[in-house]
């Protein structure tokens, strides 16, 4: 008995740079292996697929890029998927960003599933990036009442004018979607807000696991879908696969589920082993 | 990866390089750190500096004002008829860089001012209306819930839960009433109610954590397969 | 024409004023927060003009402000770093490495070196300025960022004890999220039988984030709702007013 306290009372004051290991070999070790999972697709990650799924050909969807390279992990995936999905519908795209990190995932968006996945899609008639604009909210605020007095051109520099696909565009309300990936504010908490509250406008998207929480009170009376974290973006690629299987190669999110998976193991065993080192130790 | 070029290799080795910088605070601090985490700090800023004035200085404020003076960053502009208007957020935005003058700092108050009405007038609507009326809109639900004509347990149980814990947690944050008797059992109930919300958030900021994590392993995987493979 | 004048008159003429009459450099500032903020509310309830139009020319103006605040942002960093190096302050070393790289990064960016023509997009193909935010602004916004998984495990192993009642509801949520919202909840309990369907891990995981957590996050979202609104009443009306700063000066 002597000999367990004392080895609890080493465990307990470990130092915390052995933990460090534990993590990086149990994020790097799966990752090496290139271990696979699938993922059961939650309610509310569902509903933004199939509400997606019932959108006629020609329907107009404002993606919002509100998210910067500290998150791309979590948020790229969900974009990617969702831009493919729209595009595999024959969906307008109207790509934009709130962030001023977000323009350059857009444009990752754009080269890395829509020119090679979809080359005979064209910008301007099917898909354009509008940019960032500062202002958070109050840019928001301003595209509620008037998208092309703030955006006269498009991220390129192009007069906003001369893409066919703008010419009915005048406020948010002639979009048919607001889909926003986010991980803070402003993002698809300030979308719910400022757009779709108040123009009746259905608002749906994806946010970091850590945002993830407290946007579910808004589910699913103000926003009709969530996807939530890394999780929530494998669910979704999942989706899109099992509807069109050419996006597997475009998977990022499903890889990442193995190591995640055994992360959170890893970290489920600390929190067991804190706490028998810590009973331990108390009742001597 | 023999179709990278030179700056794209570049790019992966002082990535990678920076990315070890950073790491290494995990053993403990050092000069390399520190030297990440300040070129960090400058190039943020300049960073943001420099997408505001291309994105939204230029065509959205001295481009309205002036479009022949843009017009060789904006040359497809149709539209080129100045609106003089934009002189005034212009001459606003200039006040605000005021406050970087000691003596004369005050001057900023008056576009502080507009930010701040604005951002106080847009909050007090928005949040009144999807934070507060909607949140009690949507947690007005059924205590007795029946499904095809037979009660459904399971649902009623569920809406149960939700409406006496959105009271019981909202009674937790009332001082205005001591928590004894009724009021502290359901305050009680209410910490319950606080304390699997924060374990799920705890959960959830846990996932989030390993996956930027995940991320940067992805990145460091990829420039050693640039080299050994 | 008219009104361009009589706003740049007002603008200018009470900067011009409180030079000279220092209590007006509080109140000048009072009036327009009350304005600006009264407008914006009752523009939500009179959608009439001229509201609308003066809540879409307020929008306008307050995003081409926010990009000044851009502006201040960087000239402050330079100012703080620049007097640290001059007054060789404790690390004074590394607000060299701030300034360099701040300076490198504006010169890149506002000459867009790198781009053929001025009309290029400040973050094309080939600019230096692309090449800097992908080889120095990723990896250390997103290293930085990933740091927070090892101090979360470090947190997970000394701090998260279950030394009473709520701190053991809040572990064991935590433990049925972690492990619902991956292939391993699935596989745990997939077992059970139909009745017992309610305790499959992902499913009472599902259950806990939409009734108790929606229970806990709406509480906490609507007393965050009339904090704001209460706030943002007293800012309106003046009686917030620590933004103004200390003194005149």
């Amino acid at each position: 008995m002597k000999f367990d306290t004392t080895f609890w009372m080493k465990l307990s004051q470990i130092d915390r740079r052995w933990i460090f290991l534990v993590i990086a070999i149990t994020v790097a070790l799966p990752m090496v292996l290139g271990i696979d999972f699938t993922a059961v697709p939650a309610p509310m990650v569902e509903k933004v697929f199939q509400t997606i799924q019932r959108l006629p050909a020609g329907s107009k969807v404002l993606i919002s890029y509100d998210y910067g390279p500290s998150t791309v992990p979590e948020n790229q995936p969900m974009a990617d998927a969702l831009v493919f999905h729209l595009l595999s519908k024959d969906c307008k795209v109207y790509m934009m960003a709130v962030w001023a990190t977000g323009e350059r995932q857009s444009q990752y968006t754009i080269d890395h599933i829509v020119k090679p996945s979809f080359p005979n899609k064209e910008y301007g008639v099917d898909y354009i990036d509008l940019g960032f604009k500062a202002g958070g909210t109050g840019l928001i605020n301003m595209l509620f009442t008037s998208v092309k007095r703030m955006y006269t051109t498009d991220r390129t520099g192009n007069d906003i004018q001369s893409f066919p696909m703008m010419s009915d565009i005048e406020t948010l309300k002639n979009f048919d979607m607001i889909l926003s990936i986010s991980s803070g504010a402003p993002g698809l908490k300030e979308w719910i807000q400022f757009a779709g509250d108040r123009g009746n406008i259905p608002v749906a998207g994806g946010v970091t696991a850590v945002q993830a929480t407290e946007l579910f009170p808004y589910y699913p009376r103000q926003m009709f879908g969530l996807m939530a974290g890394l999780q929530g973006a494998a669910e979704y690629e999942s989706l899109v696969i099992h509807m069109y299987p050419k996006f597997f190669q475009h998977r990022s999110a499903l890889r990442k589920m193995a190591p995640q998976t055994v992360a959170h193991l890893a970290i489920i065993a600390f929190v067991i082993i804190g706490n028998i080192a810590y009973f331990m130790t108390r009742k001597k | 990866m023999s179709e990278l070029s030179f700056a794209d290799h570049l790019a992966l080795w002082v990535g990678a390089a920076l990315t070890f910088m950073i790491f290494s605070f995990l053993y403990k601090d050092n000069p390399f750190y520190k030297f990440a985490e300040h070129l960090f700090v400058g190039v943020s800023a300049a960073y943001w500096m420099v997408v505001g004035f291309w994105t939204t200085l230029i065509p959205n404020g001295i481009g309205k004002v002036f479009p022949e003076m843009v017009s060789i960053f904006l040359p497809n502009l149709s539209d080129t008829t100045p609106n003089y208007y934009f002189l005034i957020p212009i001459i606003l935005g200039i006040m605000m860089l005021t406050r970087l003058f000691g003596s004369i700092g005050w001057i900023s108050r008056w576009p502080m001012a507009i930010i701040i009405g604005f951002s106080a007038g847009t909050n007090l609507t928005r949040y009144l209306q999807s934070d507060f009326i909607h949140q009690v809109h949507s947690s007005s639900v059924p205590l007795v819930v029946l499904e095809n004509g037979s009660f459904a347990w399971m649902a009623t149980f569920s809406n149960v839960v939700l409406v006496f814990g959105v009271i019981a947690a909202l009674l937790y944050f009332f001082f205005s009433l001591e928590h004894k008797g009724i009021i502290g059992g359901a305050s009680k109930f209410g910490i319950w109610i606080l304390m699997i919300t924060f374990g799920a958030a705890f959960g959830y900021t846990v996932m989030a954590r390993i996956s930027l994590l995940l991320g940067r392993f992805e990145f460091l995987q990829k420039w050693l397969q640039s080299f050994l493979v | 024409m008219f009104f361009l004048t009589l706003l740049l008159l007002l603008l200018l003429g009470s900067v011009g004023l409180a030079f000279f009459i220092r209590p007006l450099r509080k109140f000048f500032p009072l009036l327009l927060t009350l304005f600006t903020g009264l407008l914006l509310v009752v523009a939500l309830f009179i959608p009439a003009q001229p509201f609308p139009k003066l809540e879409e020319e307020f929008s306008m103006w307050f995003d081409v402000i926010a990009v000044f605040s851009f502006i201040l942002g960087g000239g402050n960093l330079l100012r703080v770093h620049l007097m640290k190096i001059q007054q060789k302050k404790r690390d004074w070393q590394y607000s060299i490495v701030t300034v360099t790289g701040f300076v490198i990064v504006l010169v890149i960016g506002l000459f867009k070196v790198g781009s053929k023509n001025w009309s290029d997009p400040y973050l094309a193909q080939g600019t230096a300025f692309k090449w800097m935010y992908d080889a120095v602004f990723v990896p250390l916004q997103a290293t930085i960022f990933s740091l927070l998984a090892f101090f979360v495990a470090s947190a997970a192993f000394r701090a998260f004890r279950a030394k009473t009642r709520e701190a053991t509801i809040l572990l064991v949520a935590a433990f049925i999220i972690l492990i619902g919202r991956t292939p391993v909840g699935v596989w745990l309990t997939s077992w059970l039988p139909n009745p017992l369907q309610f305790f499959h891990i992902p499913n009472l995981s599902t259950w806990i984030l939409s009734v108790p957590n929606m229970a806990g996050q709406r509480a906490i979202m609507i007393g965050i709702a009339l904090g704001i609104i209460s706030t943002s009443l007293k800012m309106i009306l003046g009686i917030e007013r620590s933004w103004l700063g200390g003194d005149e000066s």
